[in-house]
């Protein structure tokens, strides 16, 4: 059977029963009958071919299994104070997660239900478009479990929150639709980060979805560390709303996996609300990296910023699509797109595509865009002062990585994550954060 | 009195002021299109039979395309069985000289400011004027002929140079290549073609002059540059059509070789009808341009548009040899209703193939701009080198600028630069020139003509101060 069939099936024999948005699912799981998967024949899927991945005959859920938090630390930040959120194969591990929700409701999607019926109920799908692609109709029909972040008006939550999503112990390939509901009201703060992670080897999908509302003046920071197996893919919906004087940033380090694909869409839909993504990429072998953006701005006086660093070793293969809408009278919009790449080899390659659609007159847009490799200069300079040719290139490449990384505001997901850079480098970089 | 003066004095006047039509007899065809009309005009040429069957091929995949609707563009599509496919002015016999030419083509000549003797000769431009698609008259070719260039229209190339015609013609374009180059080869009438031999350069600048003048005429030229080894020229070409409330079709086909070691330089300056400043009537204007470069030679396409209801344009360069070059400059100007998708294609095949990219895209009262570009860097290319740059200036809160560039590299030494900026006349930029007694709107037409300056220094001398009439006029009536 096609996975889409399998998929209609699943959910006509009650995958979701019993589940709230009943009426809503209903809708999104005709659209996905309607629309199909995506293919390249699609503008937005022009360079990345999904139909290798929809081969496989997956399975679409699987029990819980056994993981010990020992084997957890290395995904996870140890040495800050955390709330930690943890999914073992698409269900919540109570054992695992540990949750203060003193200041801020913090819980799985099920157990918000019964805590928070009136907020869930008030955001749950309200970031997404009225005619999403299929990807987000197929979450958001299926989707049974996820992680549900409630920060109340004025709260500050200190301490990052950290989501997990495991699979292990897989007894055949697994397909899952993991979905978050963060919602930061007024003059509130968060720190998010989210990481999927496969123990076991096998071919994991996820479709993820993340929707994001960012009340007045609130601020939201959401880090998505992407460094999964070589079996796993993972294609990544976040949607966010941003009101009035707001600040959100996602930012996405993509390292591991097969197949990453990222649907980052932005609305501005409050005045001076400002809006940053970045992003290092820094793949090899045959990896594949696929960054779609879409900023809309759709009152006056927003800004947005974008940032993404690519490296592209061996075969990988580079996707960028960022789009910035700017609506009719969203005038003094200021919005900064860029988007830079190295290519390592003859068989990696990148393709890019910067777009602007500009409706109003008094607007500060741009976007810059490069593809390049280290400059043979610099790296003459280096070694001409006894650094190795291997380092001296790990050096350039960092220095190249460091402007997304910079701004990463937990020290010790900054550290994690250079160490990992290194790794990926194949040196020892003793460099301090 | 200044340029500028000049300009603002044109500009307080002026409405579209090439919208007059010639009262000649014209030779035209019922309207529709179908085989017996394709037979039509390949009879009424005296065409061989290859070219007969070109035509025919070229229909036949034609038939099998849809038009495309990918560009960003909105508009009634045309009805094709509604075109009148051939109009050729009326002449009985061959002309040996200029004064044997209908006196009042004549008159139309001298209206468009291009007289086909004194002014020009002394000018130094040898023309061909192309009216509803039939070339009538080719100056200076006898001159030409000395150095063994051959510069006539396409339908006497057949005749005379059929060796070079059928060796070149859709080998850059095949006719299958999209809708509208299809629909071009079956039904072209005229259009221009050149032939530099090696290492000759050519000792004066080409030109060739388009106007559709017939009512319920499309018009679809093709034209054909061959720089041979080591060669030089450089083509420019200029459009104008009359007023009239209807939409007419303008679907042409340019083709250039550059062999080795040659360079072609093309430069249009677009002033098709662009319709009324409520958006009624106009051209469309969906042309498709590429060249062909060969080792070590070098394409230059600048264009400066300012007319036309619906531009679909895209003049490419598929850099296949070594150490070859690719440039394009283009000022795009839209206002009113106008819309125009246009940008260009920079194919990289060769090793140290270089591209340039300066787009200019200026939009007023309601009209979209659109750049769309690709850059794409083959496995072979090595050490490519590509820089783009597209600005866009906004006028008004009415109208949209975009920009989609695609880049596509499959190559590590590759070194790609873009960057895009959207932005208006500064505030600040306007109060400096009142402040020093300038005038807001002659303001504008300076700081447009700063803005465009980079292109603008591509063209030929008198078209650059023809094209800088031009977007002063387009841009009338934009400010405030």
């Amino acid at each position: 059977m096609k996975l889409k069939d399998k998929l209609i099936q699943a959910y006509k024999d009650g995958a979701t029963r019993g589940l709230s948005f009943e009426a809503e699912r209903e809708k999104y799981i005709q659209q996905l009958e309607e629309m199909g998967f995506p293919t390249i024949k699609d503008e937005e899927w022009k360079y990345t071919n999904l139909l290798p991945i929809l081969k496989n005959d997956y399975q679409l859920s699987e029990s819980l299994s056994e993981v010990t938090a020992q084997s957890l630390e290395e995904y996870i930040l140890t040495d800050t104070d955390t709330h930690l959120v943890v999914f073992v194969n698409g269900q919540y591990s109570e054992e695992l997660s540990s949750v203060d929700d003193e200041h801020a409701c913090i819980c799985s999607l099920a157990e918000a239900e019964v805590k928070k019926p009136e907020i869930l109920k008030k955001y749950w799908g309200s970031c997404l478009p009225e005619n999403p692609d299929s990807l987000v109709a197929l979450n958001s029909a299926l989707s049974n479990n996820g992680t549900f972040i409630y920060v109340p008006k004025n709260k500050v939550i200190e301490n990052p929150i950290q989501i997990v999503y495991i699979t292990n112990d897989v007894s055949a390939d697994l397909f899952l639709q993991t979905r978050n509901l963060i919602v930061v009201e007024e003059n509130a703060q968060a720190q998010i980060t989210e990481r999927h992670q496969n123990f076991d080897g096998k071919e994991v999908f996820t479709n993820a979805l993340t929707e994001i509302n960012a009340a007045a003046n609130s601020i939201v920071d959401f880090y998505k560390i992407q460094n999964d197996k070589r079996s796993c893919t993972l294609i990544d919906n976040t949607w966010v709303n941003q009101e009035k004087t707001s600040n959100c940033t996602v930012d996405t380090f993509s390292f591991g996996g097969k197949f990453i694909r990222n649907n980052l869409s932005f609305l501005l839909n409050g005045e001076y609300a400002e809006s940053n993504m970045r992003g290092i990429t820094l793949i090899g072998q045959n990896q594949l990296v696929d960054h779609h953006t879409l900023v809309d701005h759709a009152v006056p006086n927003c800004q947005s910023n974008e940032l993404y660093k690519g490296i592209f070793d061996d075969n990988a293969k580079g996707v960028f699509n960022g789009k910035v809408m700017v609506r009719p009278d969203s005038q003094k919009t200021n919005a900064f797109q860029s988007n830079n790449n190295l290519l390592l080899t003859d068989s990696a390659s990148i393709d890019t595509k910067p777009q602007l659609e500009i409706y109003a007159d008094d607007v500060a847009c741009s976007h810059g865009c490069t593809i390049g490799q280290l400059d043979d200069e610099a790296l003459f300079y280096l070694r001409s002062r006894g650094i190795p040719f291997k380092e001296a290139q790990a050096m350039l490449m960092y220095a190249f990585a460091n402007d997304v990384l910079s701004n990463v505001k937990i020290p010790e997901l900054k550290e994690k994550l250079n160490r990992i850079i290194a790794e990926k480098l194949g040196v020892e970089l003793n460099i301090e954060v | 009195m200044t340029e500028e003066d000049k300009i603002l004095e044109e500009v307080t006047g002026a409405e579209y002021k090439y919208g007059f039509t010639t009262d000649v007899e014209s030779d035209t065809i019922p309207k529709g299109l179908n085989e017996d009309v394709i037979r039509l005009i390949s009879k009424k040429k005296e065409e061989p039979q290859w070219l007969l069957e070109h035509r025919l091929k070229a229909f036949e995949s034609w038939k099998k395309m849809e038009e495309p609707d990918w560009a960003n563009i909105k508009y009634k599509k045309p009805n094709y069985q509604d075109i009148i496919y051939y109009a050729a002015p009326k002449q009985k016999k061959e002309l040996k000289s200029l004064d044997e030419l209908d006196p009042e083509m004549k008159k139309t000549f001298d209206k468009l400011g291009i007289s086909l003797d004194e002014q020009k000769k002394l000018a130094g431009v040898a023309v061909d004027f192309v009216m509803d698609s039939v070339s009538v008259a080719t100056s200076f070719k006898d001159k030409l002929g000395e150095l063994g260039i051959i510069f006539c229209s396409i339908s006497e190339a057949v005749k005379e140079h059929p060796e070079l015609v059928k060796k070149y013609l859709g080998t850059v374009v095949p006719t299958t290549d999209n809708f509208f180059s299809a629909l071009n080869s079956a039904v072209f009438t005229d259009g221009s073609f050149c032939y530099i031999p090696k290492g000759v350069r050519c000792p004066m600048e080409l030109s060739t002059y388009f106007r559709i003048n017939q009512a319920g005429t499309g018009q679809f030229e093709r034209t054909l540059v061959i720089a041979d080894e080591g060669s030089y020229v450089s083509y420019l070409e200029g459009c104008t059509a009359p007023m009239r409330d209807e939409n007419q079709l303008h679907a042409a086909v340019v083709e250039l070789i550059a062999m080795n070691d040659a360079e072609i330089k093309y430069s249009t300056v677009q002033n098709w009808y662009p319709g009324d400043a409520n958006g009624v009537g106009g051209v469309f204007n969906f042309v498709t341009k590429r060249g062909l470069c060969h080792k070590r030679s070098k394409i230059s396409w600048t264009q400066v548009e300012t007319g036309s209801a619906v531009t679909w344009k895209y003049p490419s360069c598929i850099l296949k040899g070594d150490d070859s070059i690719g440039e394009f400059y283009s000022v795009a100007v839209t206002n009113n209703y106008q819309q125009a998708d246009t940008g260009t294609k920079m194919i990289h095949l060769g090793k140290n193939s270089k591209s340039t990219i300066i787009s200019k895209g200026i939009c007023a009262g309601k009209s979209e701009g659109s750049y769309r570009g690709l850059v794409k860097i083959q496995k072979s290319a090595e050490n490519a080198r590509n820089f783009s740059q597209c600005d866009s200036l906004l006028m008004g809160d009415k109208c949209g600028s975009h920009t989609f560039p695609y880049i596509e590299v499959k190559n590590k030494s590759a070194k790609i630069e873009h960057e895009a900026t959207t932005s208006k006349i500064g505030e600040d930029q306007i109060f400096y020139c009142n402040q020093r007694g300038i005038g807001t709107e002659e303001a504008i037409a300076l700081i447009v003509n700063g803005y465009c300056k980079d292109v603008l220094n591509q063209l030929p001398m008198e078209f650059a101060v023809e094209a800088q009439k031009l977007l002063a006029i387009s841009l009338e009536g934009s400010v405030g």
